[in-house]
């Protein structure tokens, strides 16, 4: 078991170490930064919305986390 | 085996500690080479070309209207400016956007003394090989990048004005 | 727990195992780094209204940073129910309800990692809820990817109001994996997994199931449900997000869902963000789910005890669902005002259909008809109004 995680590890770190090219440079993320491409711009209301789906639903699970925007900093 | 295992896990951890408190100290941000020159039109209309500054330490920035923390940081430049002008300094602020339109129009809000160059094409930003945003790069009397700082923390102007002092020294 | 859920566990596991030993490496490399969540402050006024149940109440938030890298948050939420649902009109009477629920969070950054942990807890008469939550988020390849990795642990307790000495516990474990990908200047990827697994006592303690009785005039009789004790989940989403050209944006998405009960579900979304000037976006969205049935449900079962375990709660029956959604944004003080930087003022009005294929509308039986009652629907409508304000 330990023997496969340490081989996970390796793979995952050496896959990161390899430096990718952004193929979109940080000047280009305009679009990406507008809040219409955020589709996680008001928590309070998005976390209501799937309370209400998971109150009356069977399935639960796999809310989407943020990601995109400017990429700043 | 559950020992082995365990003493295992401990270095494992204590290579993980040692490794991040070596990387923590290692020195950051120091660059070298020629700044490369180019040719932008300025927000005043007039065509700057970053040669004609050689003589004065120039704090280049690269920034755009949609990103916060360049927002954040530019009443800070515009104290930097304002206070080792000068001495020979200048800050060249240098805007990312296809469309100038926006940057013109947070200008008019946020007003600053030093030039603005609309960098339209991203020629510049290409040359500069720049890789976050916001992007500040320190060049000296001579022409040459001495710093590099990538993106905007709060303090990070302490940091620039350590940086700049020392370069307008020499 | 069937094969597959057993390669499923032990593979996601070991991913698990694996990225968090990754996240610790990358913690190390020290590069350009990520943004903690803006400060803000949110204030909501919530409101769902159908099938005989009526729910309001707010919802405030409060965020801020501070110590350079670190933003907590506070969130306060209140449902003030008034339920005569059919559930509620076919086994009980109405009744009147409220639950309190709050919660509180940290954010840690450091380079291109964010540490998040927080905690929940809500209260009501009788049903207490704690969930507490931690999770690693790394920006990686350019700031083109964000991983995010998960693990939540809830412990309920469960009450019930005819009976002071019932008291039972629900465990909860997740586990969640979610990435983020920029695929161009225009188009942002989604995708999220979650593993789930309850534990405990998993259902209603009000609620029953009905079976045939011909021995009683209305040709049915109550028991109460009878749920296994455990139940694992496996939820998978994937969604995107492209920008038109002339400035709006478009979205969708589709999320798979099973598990031990023999649930399996599917969600369709599609939406479309239209801006109007500066200052306004409109939105207007449909979604569509369907489900089916658990193995142990049934509307209607032929006996007393016929099964090991039973269920008649409509949830887990068959069923699909339209939800229409427009909303409104108004953004104001965009060149700041004061201390605000930015603010918003939003409404959002939703409107579900639910058209169940196996639970029946028992308001409407007679002992001619037991069993081949209409089949039960019902729709709501759901407002959010509210307003944020950016710091």
């Amino acid at each position: 078991m330990m023997q496969r995680v340490v081989f996970t590890v390796v793979v995952l770190g050496l896959l990161s170490a390899c430096s990718v090219e952004p193929w979109v440079k940080p000047y280009e993320r305009a679009h990406l930064a507008d809040p219409i491409m955020n589709p996680d711009r008001d928590p309070v209301s998005s976390a209501y919305l799937n309370h209400v789906h998971d109150a009356r639903e069977g399935a639960k699970g796999a809310g989407l986390a943020s990601g995109g925007g400017c990429g700043c900093n | 085996m559950m020992g082995k295992r365990r003493t295992m896990i401990k270095s494992g951890l204590a290579f993980v500690l040692s490794a991040m408190i070596f990387m923590a100290t290692a020195a950051a941000d120091e660059v070298q080479g020629k700044a490369p020159d180019f040719t932008l039109k300025s927000a005043s209309g007039k065509n700057l070309k970053l040669s004609e500054y050689r003589g004065e330490v120039v704090l280049l920035n690269f920034w755009a209207s949609w990103c916060g923390p360049c927002r954040q940081e530019m009443p800070y430049l515009e104290q930097l400016q304002d206070r080792y002008a000068s001495y020979g300094f200048t800050v060249m602020g240098v805007n990312v956007e296809e469309d100038s339109s926006k940057a013109r129009k947070m200008l008019k809000d946020v007003s600053v003394t030093f030039p603005i160059l609309f960098d339209t094409s991203n020629s510049v930003s290409k040359a500069y090989k720049v890789a976050a945003m916001p992007t500040t790069v320190i060049i000296d009397r001579d022409g040459n990048m001495r710093y590099l700082h990538k993106g905007y923390k709060a303090g990070d102007e302490a940091t620039y004005k350590q940086w700049i002092k020392k370069l307008i020294r020499e | 727990m069937q094969v597959w859920h057993r390669v499923v566990a032990v593979v996601v596991t070991r991913i698990f195992l694996g990225l968090s030993l990754l996240l610790v490496w990358q913690f190390v490399q020290t590069a350009a780094a990520a943004v903690l969540p803006e400060d803000r402050a949110d204030v909501m006024y919530h409101s769902y209204n159908g099938g005989g149940v009526e729910v309001t109440g707010p919802s405030i938030l409060l965020r801020k940073s501070f110590a350079k890298n670190f933003s907590g948050s506070y969130n306060y939420y209140v449902d003030n129910v008034s339920s005569a649902s059919i559930d509620v009109l076919s086994q009980a009477s109405p009744y009147t309800e409220v639950r309190k629920e709050n919660s509180v969070n940290l954010d840690y950054l450091h380079d291109k990692t964010v540490m998040s942990a927080g905690f929940t807890a809500s209260r009501e008469n009788d049903y207490d809820a704690n969930t507490s939550f931690f999770s690693l988020t790394q920006n990686m390849f350019g700031d083109l990817t964000t991983v995010t990795l998960g693990y939540s642990r809830g412990s309920n307790i469960v009450k019930n109001n005819n009976d002071p000495s019932f008291e039972a516990t629900a465990d909860m474990r997740s586990y969640r994996l979610s990435l983020s990908q920029v695929l161009t200047k225009d188009l942002l990827l989604g995708f999220a997994y979650e593993a789930i697994a309850d534990e405990g006592y998993l259902n209603n303690p009000y609620r029953s199931v009905r079976y045939v009785d011909s021995s009683v005039p209305a040709g049915y009789a109550w028991q109460p449900e009878v749920y296994p004790q455990t139940r694992t989940s496996n939820a998978a989403a994937i969604r995107l997000n492209y920008y038109l050209p002339y400035r709006a944006s478009v979205y969708g998405g589709y999320r798979y869902f099973d598990d031990t009960w023999g649930i399996g579900a599917n969600t369709y979304s599609i939406g479309y963000i239209q801006p109007y000037g500066s200052n306004w976006l409109f939105d207007i969205n449909y979604r569509y789910y369907n489900q089916n049935n658990a193995d142990f449900y049934s509307d209607l079962f032929p006996y007393y005890d016929a099964q090991n375990f039973l269920a008649r709660d409509k949830e887990l029956s068959t069923y699909s669902s339209h939800q229409l959604g427009i909303g409104v944004t108004y953004m104001f003080a965009k060149n700041g005002f004061g201390f605000i930087k930015s603010g918003s003022a939003n409404f959002y009005y939703n409107y579900m259909y639910f058209n169940y294929e196996d639970f029946r509308n028992v308001l409407d039986s007679t002992p001619a008809t037991v069993g081949d009652e209409p089949l039960y629907t019902m729709s709501a409508n759901v407002l959010r109004m509210f307003v944020s304000l950016w710091f």
